[in-house]
């Protein structure tokens, strides 16, 4: 594989990892979040200075790293508490808005200037660049994807789907709607968290303007076009919004004009996602399906 | 103290701007509960479709009417092939449909108009005003007068018509105003007629006021709008022009004075949040 490919390859698993722990907090939990890029960007700059001013290895920090996010997670999810849907949309919007604002003016994250000189990962003494970086993603991808999967599957799991379909009956049965919304975001930040270190390595310089708010926008659109809720939505939709813009590059002018205006067709006609309950990927699935038996 | 009136009346300037753009957004939430950050959008061809009637027909009293009529026809559009057909999903899914219009729009804005930044050349024919020693230029005032007859018009419609009695309605209980016979439809169809023709007055009175028409200048106000209701009251009319006003002055005065570390963006988000942890229904809510 050459580099340009590596490239998006890594960027896409990156945004697959970030986008699965969104879809911990939106689609399993329920509770709207057009924020996470802050979470992404304050792992990845909690990595970025356990690297430079503290010297420690991406191994020893890592568990550091999403601890303090998911920390950080569990403390800004407590609005969701008190606010709901619109309210907590709107609420997230903000969080976003002002950790760049930090992120920018604060001199001790390095300000307009951001972190640069970001040592690459080593792994025992090999330093991992290109294809095995992208390697060291994918394996990232593949734990966040059996956590997931382990989610939809446990009970923790169960409880969640229950509340995002109705919090009141969830309660009348014994579950905490409390304890499983926070603890969706303790998750899905800390997935963020993962990502926004592995982030930091890939591209060794980073500032607060990677983090703003149009990639939550981003985010959020993988999630909904590869389908909520679902396990393999948050993958498929990173690759395709990772894709596009890249698909669409002779175009170079109206590229972002094309990829919105498929964003808006696609939300418009396909709300669900290719892969959500009801999609015309999965009614078709369906019916070649029955064909092959009959 | 004459420097603290200058920024006192600079502020109730922004603050009146910010009102004129949060006024369609709450009459939007009220009666259809979408976050409709589009409206920005709408404030921006408001902008550009002001400055084209301008440099048309050379008339500001056109132009005017010409970018509410376009900017109205462009709402009622999105409200009938977008918002309303998606009205049974959950909430973000026509929150996530309204950033793609936003976002296309910025893109078409750049596309058609190109990205630089276009100089709005009206005089607004408002006299300047001299009180307590203070000079208040013609622009300003201009700025005041508008919003003024705005809000007065609108409170007229909302509180003194049959119009806005079934607005209320609409917005209190759709299935209810539906059985005594309101088309609530049509209702929310006229909801964006008006807020997005106010949106237009917005864009062309910023583009006057700081001289500049650019294809992202609806970008910050979309967001600090929806911070704005928020404090306000979600769809609270009232609440969004309070608010607004508020935020205005305190934007202005905090720059003056305070010497805060964030810019002055940030200001309007970690206010929303302290009002959301302290009173959540906001200032002028009901709920």
């Amino acid at each position: 594989m050459n580099g340009y490919l590596v490239t998006i390859a890594t960027i896409i698993a990156i945004n697959a990892i970030v986008a699965s722990g969104l879809n911990v907090i939106v689609g399993f939990a329920g509770q709207i979040s057009l924020g996470h890029a802050a979470f992404f960007g304050i792992g990845a700059y909690t990595a970025a200075l356990l690297a430079t001013k503290a010297g420690l290895s991406f191994w020893v920090a890592l568990p550091g790293v999403i601890a303090i996010t998911a920390a950080i997670g569990l403390l800004l999810g407590i609005p969701s508490l008190r606010v709901r849907d619109d309210f907590l949309a709107i609420t997230t919007i903000g969080i976003n808005f002002i950790v760049e604002a930090i992120f920018n003016n604060f001199e001790f994250f390095g300000g307009a200037l951001g972190i640069s000189g970001i040592p690459r990962v080593a792994l025992f003494t090999l330093k991992l660049r290109g294809t095995e970086f992208l390697y060291l993603c994918l394996f990232f991808l593949a734990l966040v994807m059996i956590i997931n999967w382990w989610l939809t599957r446990a009970w923790a799991g169960l409880a969640c789907f229950a509340m995002r379909e109705e919090e009141a009956a969830a309660a009348s049965v014994g579950i905490s709607p409390v304890k499983f919304k926070l603890l969706a975001f303790v998750i899905g930040t800390g997935m963020a968290g993962l990502g926004g270190a592995l982030y930091a390595h890939f591209m060794r310089f980073i500032s607060a303007s990677d983090f703003s708010f149009p990639l939550s926008v981003s985010l959020l659109c993988m999630i909904v076009v590869g389908g909520i809720g679902t396990l393999w939505g948050p993958i498929l939709g990173a690759i395709i919004i990772g894709i596009l813009p890249e698909v669409f590059r002779p175009l170079i002018n109206y590229r972002i004009l094309f990829y919105t205006t498929l964003l808006l067709l696609m939300i418009r006609f396909q709300p669900g996602g290719i892969l959500g309950e009801n999609s015309a990927a999965r009614r078709l699935f369906a019916k070649t399906l029955r064909r092959g038996k009959s | 103290m004459q420097l603290f009136i200058e920024q006192l009346l600079n502020g109730i300037a922004t603050g009146s701007i910010y009102s004129l753009i949060t006024l369609g957004l709450a009459l939007v939430y009220g009666i259809m509960r979408i976050l409709h950050i589009a409206h920005a959008a709408i404030f921006t061809i408001g902008a550009y479709m002001g400055l084209l009637f301008f440099n048309l027909t050379g008339s500001l009293l056109a132009a005017i009417a010409g970018s509410m009529v376009v900017c109205a026809l462009l709402g009622v559009l999105i409200e009938r092939f977008i918002y309303f057909p998606l009205l049974k999903h959950p909430p973000f899914v026509p929150l996530i449909a309204s950033i793609a219009i936003l976002l296309s729009v910025e893109e078409l804005a750049r596309l058609i108009a190109g990205p630089q930044i276009l100089t709005f050349p009206a005089l607004l024919p408002f006299p300047a005003l001299h009180v307590v020693g203070v000079t208040i230029n013609s622009t300003i005032t201009a700025v005041y007068c508008i919003t003024a007859l705005v809000l007065v018009l609108l409170w007229a419609i909302t509180t003194k018509t049959e119009l806005g009695l079934a607005m209320r309605a609409a917005s209190q209980d759709r299935a209810i105003a539906d059985a005594m016979g309101i088309n609530s439809h049509l209702i929310i169809s006229i909801t964006f007629v008006i807020g997005s023709a106010i949106a237009a007055i917005a864009g062309i009175l910023v583009g006057i006021y700081f001289n500049q028409v650019y294809p992202t200048m609806g970008a910050i106000p979309a967001y600090k709008a929806l911070a704005i209701i928020v404090v306000g009251g979600m769809g609270s009319a009232p609440g969004a022009v309070v608010a607004s006003m508020l935020l205005g002055m305190a934007e202005t005065l905090l720059i003056g004075y305070a010497n805060i570390p964030l810019p002055r963006d940030a200001v309007a988000f970690i206010a929303m949040i302290g009002v959301l942890m302290w009173r959540s229904e906001g200032i002028m809510g009901s709920r």
